[in-house]
């Protein structure tokens, strides 16, 4: 015979007494449970929204990047530096400059610490009449673009026309009947066609690309060149071309800077300000979420004490019932020579039992109630699974927890009991 | 000298008014002794027990029990002293309604844990036809049945002093003799035996019977020599 059978013994006695005490301990166990694994489902939920979502935003910022090199490309370079001494309107009446720097222009911007310029593309151009063909050309010394030394090395924007080689505007491979990998003169030089361009409606139509060197020989410009192509990089911002102006006249004091093609970029501006925005939406669902979050943890603050100290009144109440009931039976284990100690532990052996179960049965009830309350409150459709409901320390908190409140809520009956006078209840009965 | 009360006074105070229960009562029973006190309802019988069993604490006068004077003890040892050298015998029986017999009974190893309890239990199962009761209810018993059940309770710790507080009075004759023989055979046995009762009939089936009215016992026997030595 042991303290444990007779409380064992009791509990199946009483049993209705005990099954309202326990359900008494699961409530208060599937409140509080059940506001830790609805804020555990909550933030399951967030974290696998906020992934899709910027998973989402991922994909759409590449789309845009995508689309942004793609009119880059089309653009080809917006930044032309040009000699100072070029007079703007005839280059923009001709389409091509007539005045010349050194060559070495090109070579001092690419060491220097700009960083808002990338691919740089010296060229020397002018327009004259090919002799051969009798033919008014643009002529255009191309080389391969220099680095940028500060910048990670990017794939060129044009390829460079190696000696001997031609490539021709639409207009020229057409008119001339010419042909990639035929032969023509210039100048008296021998070149191959290398490529002919689709028609593009600009001066392009009419301009002959070759090697930079070998225009400059032809021309006897060697060293020169009378423009520099800049790609100006998209991160300078509207501002960025003031900068730019200010930063390149602080390299090439005596050069001029050209800015083209702004309706492209304004364009791409469009497109990343779009990036912005939905980066923008996925910052305010992040804030909705947290503060939605702060709203239950203060709705569960709250309510999770209160049903708690309810449900421990409940039990003391209940505890006070089962001593009052049993006065004659603690009075002759009194007589028997019970010590108040063992009376006390009698009852809350009663009452670690009551929360040792209420606490099981609660941590279950509060994982399947959470879960079922934040699935009516934000829809099943992306319901977190079990595994996103637990939270490391919950259960062995359950099972520590009530229990404990069990004994203190059923402590002062039980220390009543123990304290009663043996000889008056037994006189009593 | 198993048991020995001196000048024992107990008063109770009730908004009603103060009873006095005891007054100036004297007593001793010996080793093998069955002692009745008889006296009509309120006469002070039920506190005379509890005071001598050390559940009630007095006014006035000594308990002793062998050696031990329980009242000296701090409240812990008074229940080990009780647990081990008293055992109680009421009226009602008061077994817990949710044990069965054997329980009921091993439910007083439970103040005084030792090996052999189950062994002794179910020895006194034999001696007071229980065992085919064992695994049933009180509930499940007649009320002769019932008092046997809480008299091997009360003899489970091996006691050396029996208190009895009207044992036979929910008991027809048959079982009231039944229960009287064994109260005898515990005395025979060298216990002490005292037994409270209204009833004269069970009071003469006591060694010695002494009266009690008012809290005070009649023809009081003048003390032998022996009592009045000083220890
Ligand atoms: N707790 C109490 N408060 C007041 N009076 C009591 C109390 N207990 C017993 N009494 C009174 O003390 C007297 C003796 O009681 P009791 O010892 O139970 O007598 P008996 O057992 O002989 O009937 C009675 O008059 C009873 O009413
Ligand atoms: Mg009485």
């Amino acid at each position: 015979m042991t303290i444990w059978r007779l409380v064992f013994k009791e509990i199946l006695h009483r049993k209705l007494s005990f099954a309202l005490g326990l359900l008494s301990v699961v409530a208060a166990v599937t409140c509080a449970v059940g506001a830790t694994s609805l804020l555990a489902a909550h933030d399951a939920r967030t974290a696998a929204l906020l992934a899709r979502k910027e998973a989402e935003l991922k994909s759409q910022m590449a789309e845009l990047e995508d689309d942004m090199r793609k009119a880059m490309l089309k653009l080809g370079f917006n930044l032309v530096i040009l000699p100072k001494n070029q007079d703007v309107g005839d280059w923009y009446a001709d389409g091509f400059a007539t005045e010349y720097m050194p060559e070495d222009y090109v070579h001092r911007l690419a060491e220097s610490d700009i960083v808002t310029i990338r691919h740089l593309l010296p060229s020397l151009q002018q327009k004259m009449t090919w002799p051969e063909m009798r033919r008014t050309i643009i002529l255009m010394g191309v080389e391969a673009e220099v680095p940028k030394l500060n910048k990670s090395p990017r794939t060129p924007l044009v390829q460079p026309v190696p000696r001997g080689a031609m490539v021709l505007g639409y207009e020229l491979s057409q008119g001339l009947g010419l042909e990639p990998g035929q032969k023509v003169r210039l100048m008296g030089r021998e070149f191959t066609v290398q490529r002919c361009h689709a028609e593009r409606g600009t001066k392009d139509d009419i301009t002959v690309w070759i090697n930079l060197r070998e225009a400059q020989e032809m021309l006897d410009k060697e060293g020169l060149v009378n423009a520099i192509l800049a790609l100006q990089c998209i991160c300078a911002g509207p501002a960025g071309l003031a900068s730019l102006r200010s930063d390149v006249a602080g390299v090439l004091p005596d050069t001029r800077v050209i800015e083209r093609g702004s309706k492209i970029l304004a364009r791409a501006e469009a497109r990343a300000k779009v990036g912005e925005k939905a980066k923008a939406a996925l910052e305010r669902e992040r804030k909705a979420r947290a503060a939605l979050r702060r709203e239950r943890e203060r709705v569960a603050a709250f309510l999770a004490p209160l049903v708690i100290a309810a449900c421990a009144l409940w039990v003391g109440l209940l505890a006070f019932g089962n001593a009052r009931a049993r006065r004659g039976e603690v009075g002759i284990l009194r007589a028997l020579g019970l010590r108040g100690r063992q009376i006390m532990l009698l009852f809350l052996s009663r009452a670690f039992a009551m929360g040792l179960v209420g606490g099981a049965v609660g941590y279950a009830a509060g994982l399947f109630l959470g879960a079922r309350l934040e699935e009516s409150l934000e829809g099943a459709a992306g319901a977190v699974g079990l595994g996103g409901l637990l939270r490391p320390g919950v259960l062995p908190a359950a099972l520590l927890g009530a229990p404990l409140l069990a004994c203190l809520a059923s402590w002062i009956p039980a220390l009543l009991a123990a304290q009663q006078d043996p000889a008056r209840t037994l006189m009593e009965q | 000298m198993m048991l020995r009360i001196n000048g024992l006074t107990k008063r109770y105070e009730s908004p009603g008014g103060v009873v006095q229960a005891l007054h100036g009562v004297s007593l001793s029973v010996s080793r093998g002794e069955f002692v009745a006190v008889q006296g009509p309802s309120g006469s002070g019988k039920t506190t005379l027990l509890f005071t001598a069993g050390g559940l009630l604490r007095p006014d006035e006068g000594t308990v002793r029990a062998g050696e031990v004077e329980p009242y000296l003890l701090n409240p812990e040892k008074r229940a080990r002293w009780r647990a081990r050298t008293v055992g109680f015998v009421f009226q009602q029986y008061h077994l817990a309604p949710y044990l069965n017999v054997e329980e009921n009974i091993l439910a007083a190893s439970l103040a005084a844990p030792s090996e052999d309890a189950p062994v002794r239990a179910r020895r006194l199962m034999d001696r007071f036809r229980l065992r085919e009761r064992a695994r049933h209810l009180p509930a499940q018993l007649s009320s002769g049945e019932r008092q046997r059940v809480a008299l091997a309770r009360a003899l489970l710790n091996s006691p050396s002093l029996l208190l009895a507080d009207e044992p036979t009075g929910n008991l027809d004759s048959d079982n009231a003799g039944v229960l009287l023989d064994y109260l005898a055979d515990f005395a025979a046995n060298g216990g002490a035996v005292l037994l409270v009762t209204h009833d004269d009939r069970v009071a003469r089936r006591a060694d010695r019977t002494l009266r009690l009215s008012a809290g005070q016992l009649e023809n009081h026997p003048a003390p032998t020599p022996a009592d009045q030595s000083p220890d």
